[in-house]
């Protein structure tokens, strides 16, 4: 049951927010509005009347338009092809009647200030625009709601800055906008009016004015820690030192240039940057998943510079990538499984080449107590989970064992309240325990949360390392490539 | 016109989490997972069994349908329809129910054989089909494993043949040319067929490792030089049968031969067990080794593979070895059990039945067997029913084709049997995105 007796009223021209955890069944309720799912109680109605809304062309024939968490575009297409798919404005023999595509598309773009190209292929253009062009499509159908369900997971703080910008504009034209979050800033900033889901129930309509602990607890069920409670840094030995390094990532463009930092024992490192500004590369090259085309890694005074993936764990590495799904889990795989995926051929869990199921599931039942991974049993595969519990798999299993460098990418990407709170505790408590860690995050309030000291990566180097007092101002500046740290403010570590 | 928007939904059906894993749901990670990638994730995890069983009696009735319609005894009848609707429909039945009778008689037990033995015939005579089954099924099962094996390390080894080729010609040269003492000169002789196909299958695996070369079309390559290599040799006098214009090799020892399991009247032999150790070996291999780990680590998601630390290079060797082997094992079955001698043209479809049965099975070892046992009896009650019933032996492979292609398409098994959909539309649309 992911939804179990809803209400829910949306009236003209207001921006209704949707607050829930993941799992809380906020996507399952916009699927029915979409026609994707078949209620099997309860009805809808629009502008009073009762719909029966049995597909998603009858969701936009009453005016519904939905833009999904993963876009639905046609790569491969223009803006203005992928606008009128499904709906082709055609002449005479039915040729696709591109000038009217165009025009239409230009139209609404300039109306709403959505600054969208029609002629641009979709493959080229950045997520925060193609977001745009999903709205467009939605705006086509002559849509007086629009869904929009998660947008800003994907977006920079600027694009959803921008965001906002346009659904205000949509709202002063009488339209109606759900939209869907776990983010408590941004419902604040944005919303007129909350409901509450959890575990498919509405649990409550705040005001958009409730501070953020008082959405939080309402969301997650009972009282959250919004800031991570952290002692001042012991920052001890230096463990991790790269000096000079220069990578090039898969399509040969040098991504990380020339970068020098050093990150002590005890000591988090907090990586800000924009999306795509070589963080991802520098991890990767870290753990010898790229090639290091100059300059070097020293781990706990050892060259580790070129060392195999394996040699970097086996030297007490422990890795979260950026990509859960895609580089740190086998789906498929249970969880089992999931949780040995780096240490399946070291002791206990194997001798030579035979494998000790029993042992790798007793120490699964061990680390889902642990880790208060929430699963049904150790043996569901892994992609059953939701994404918090899948992050809770990956930390279980890289802070399992003995970490003297922790490397976290985006740990948090995409997680809810609840499980940001978990996965952050457990981040500092590894710090307490004498780790080094680095973390790499797009979210200003996590590298705020989380760090003893920041370094700004802009365009493949460190453009500052400063410390975490920095206002959001100037760590915004930094991030942007404008502006440069003070010399008297940089952070220096004091060894202890 | 306003936008007002309310809304009640009662208990939905599907619960967010926890539930099975969808079925026929290919990965749904971004575009840039290729084709062989979702043909091997539809494969491991495509089809329920209850889908494969479904395809299979859904064959039988087609099958049965073009048996009855192909023959112009049926075909006249059905020309009186009007007249005598009763002989039309009693003349199709009878044929297709003859054809399947026979087949049955040839694969599974002949009832007659079994009433003659009661009174004083041929025991051997009673078991004489299953023991066709099982030596049909043999090479078919052992091939088919390598194939499944590879897929399970996320490789499309279409190379079956080639490796089959390698075995034989392997097990057969030392079955011919060496003389070792009995027991001894069989055990050699298996290995080196295991061998052969390791070398063949291996050097693909080597090849996509070192240079990436795609392995779909390195072991189709392969299969013609293997295929070309086995007629240039038999041209040699090293592999030439002395006095024979013919390109045949010699016949192997007797002592390189594998033994009949029940005595010299059944062709069943030790191959059959061998096939069947080869299956366990291939489950212990994947699921109690950590090479097995890696193989299925690197065949779901070799990113994450990387990213924990495992070389997928090495896996694709090792696998390719392993696969080649099976294959190669498959061919030394063939020359050592049933045909004694190596000849062109040996290794006969056994390339498009290892794809079949792994594919059949899903790539598991134990579905792999199932399959190939299917197979083998198709094969063996086939001939048996061309030679009772007249109706050519091709039928078998149209039927082989019809439960391949009702099992590739579960939409349609899904409308005929009323099978519920794997997974509600909006999950399947946003599983499809891409971008996110």
């Amino acid at each position: 049951m992911a939804n179990d007796g809803i209400d829910l009223d949306v009236p003209a021209g207001q921006i209704h927010a949707l607050l829930g955890e993941n799992g809380a069944g906020k996507t399952t309720l916009m699927n029915v509005l979409y026609g994707l799912t078949q209620p099997d109680e309860g009805e809808i109605l629009i502008d009073g009347r009762p719909m029966r809304l049995r597909s998603p062309r009858d969701a936009i024939d009453a005016g519904i338009g939905m833009v999904h968490q993963h876009f639905m575009l046609v790569p491969v297409f223009t803006v203005a092809e992928n606008v009128v798919l499904g709906r082709e404005p055609t002449r005479p023999l039915g040729l696709l009647d591109r000038r009217k595509a165009r025009r239409e598309v230009l139209e609404l773009s300039n109306r709403y200030g959505l600054s969208v190209d029609p002629d641009a292929y979709v493959e080229h253009l950045p997520v925060g625009v193609q977001q745009r062009v999903e709205i467009v499509k939605a705006l086509m159908g002559h849509a007086n709601v629009l869904i929009l369900d998660e947008p800003t997971a994907v977006l920079t703080p600027g694009e959803t800055e921008e965001l906002f910008r346009i659904m205000r504009d949509l709202k002063a034209s009488g339209r109606s906008i759900l939209f869907i979050s776990h983010k408590l800033k941004e419902v604040q900033a944005i919303a007129d009016s909350v409901t509450v889901l959890r575990r498919g129930r509405v649990v409550g309509s705040p005001p958009p004015t409730a501070t953020d602990a008082e959405l939080a607890s309402m969301m997650v069920g009972r009282d959250v820690e919004l800031v991570v409670h952290k002692d001042v840094a012991k920052p001890g030995a230096v463990v991790l030192a790269v000096d000079h390094l220069a990578v090039l990532d898969e399509t040969g463009r040098r991504a990380v240039d020339d970068v020098t930092f050093e990150v002590h024992a005890g000591e988090i490192l907090g990586i800000a940057g924009v999306q795509g500004n070589g963080q991802t590369e520098l991890c990767k090259a870290l753990l010898g998943l790229l090639p290091v085309e100059g300059g070097t890694v020293t781990l706990e005074g050892r060259d580790i510079t070129g060392d195999s993936t394996r040699d970097v764990l086996d030297s007490n590495v422990g890795y979260v990538p950026e990509d859960r799904q895609e580089d740190g889990l086998v789906e498929a795989f249970s969880v089992s499984e999931n949780l040995v995926l780096d240490v399946y051929d070291q002791s206990p869990f194997s001798s030579g080449l035979v494998l000790h199921p029993d042992r790798i599931d007793e120490s699964a039942r061990r680390s889902m107590a642990g880790f208060d991974i929430r699963a049904s049993s150790i043996d569901v595969p892994v992609k059953t989970l939701s994404g918090g519990n899948q992050q809770k798999v990956i930390l279980a299993r890289e802070l399992g064992r003995e970490t003297h460098l922790l490397v976290a990418n985006q740990p948090t990407r995409g997680l809810d309240v609840g499980s940001i709170e978990f996965v952050h505790r457990r981040i500092v408590a590894s710090r307490d325990r004498g780790a080094a860690v680095v973390i790499v995050s797009t979210e200003l309030d996590e590298i705020y949360a989380l760090s003893d000291r920041i370094a700004v990566m802009y365009e493949g180097r460190i453009v500052g390392i400063v410390p975490p007092t920095i206002s959001a101002g100037e760590l915004g500046l930094l991030m942007a490539g404008a502006g440069s740290a003070p010399a008297d403010e940089r952070a220096e570590v004091q060894p202890a | 016109m306003t936008g007002d928007v309310a809304v009640a939904t009662g208990d939905e059906v599907r619960p967010p989490q926890g539930s099975e894993p969808p079925a026929g749901q290919a990965g749904g990670g971004p575009g840039e997972r290729g084709f062989t990638q979702v043909l091997i994730d539809a494969v491991t995890r495509g089809n329920s069994v209850v889908v494969t069983i479904a395809a299979f009696v859904l064959a039988i009735v087609v099958g049965g349908l073009i048996i009855a319609f192909t023959n112009t005894t049926v075909l006249h009848a059905w020309g009186n329809l009007f007249s005598a609707p009763g002989k039309a429909f009693a003349a199709a039945w009878d044929t297709a129910s003859g054809a399947y009778t026979a087949m049955f008689e040839g694969a599974i037990v002949n009832p007659h054989a079994v009433s003659a033995a009661f009174h004083g015939g041929p025991i051997s005579a009673v078991f004489n089909p299953l023991s066709e089954t099982a030596v049909t099924a043999t090479p078919i099962i052992l091939s088919g494993l390598g194939v499944a094996l590879a897929f399970r390390a996320g490789l499309f080894n279409i190379g079956a043949a080639s490796q089959f080729i390698g075995g034989a010609m392997i097990a057969g040269w030392i079955g011919f040319a060496v003389h070792l003492p009995i027991v001894l000169h069989v055990v050699v002789a298996v290995i080196g067929g295991f061998v052969g196909g390791a070398a063949v299958g291996g050097f693909a695996g080597f090849l996509k490792a070192r240079t990436g070369a795609h392995e779909v079309i390195t072991t189709i390559m392969l299969n013609y030089v293997m295929e070309y290599l086995l007629i240039y040799l038999l041209g040699l006098t090293v592999f030439r049968r002395p006095g024979n214009p013919n390109p045949i090799s010699p016949t192997i020892a007797k002592n390189a031969q594998l033994p009949h399991l029940f005595g010299a009247n059944l062709r069943v032999n030790a191959g059959f067990l061998i096939a069947l150790a080869a299956a366990a070996a291939v489950w212990l291999m994947l699921y109690r080794t950590t090479t097995g780990f890696q193989l299925r680590t690197v065949g779901s998601n070799p990113r994450a593979a990387r990213s924990a630390g495992m070389r997928p290079e090495r896996s694709w060797i090792i696998v390719m070895l392993v696969a080649g082997g099976l294959a190669g094992l498959a061919g030394a079955s063939v020359v050592q059990g049933t045909n004694f001698d190596l000849a062109p043209l040996i290794w006969g479809t056994y390339n498009v039945y290892a794809i079949t049965v792994a594919l059949l099975g899903r790539a598991s070892p134990v579905g792999t067997v199932l399959a190939g046992l299917l197979f083998g009896a198709l094969r063996a009650g086939g001939v048996t029913m061309q030679a009772s019933t007249q109706i050519p032996v091709d039928i078998v492979t149209v039927i082989q084709a019809l439960i391949v292609l009702f099992v590739a398409a579960p939409p349609l098994m899904r409308a005929i049997f009323r099978f519920r959909a794997p997974r509600s539309g909006g999950e399947q649309l946003e599983a499809r995105g891409w971008g996110g």
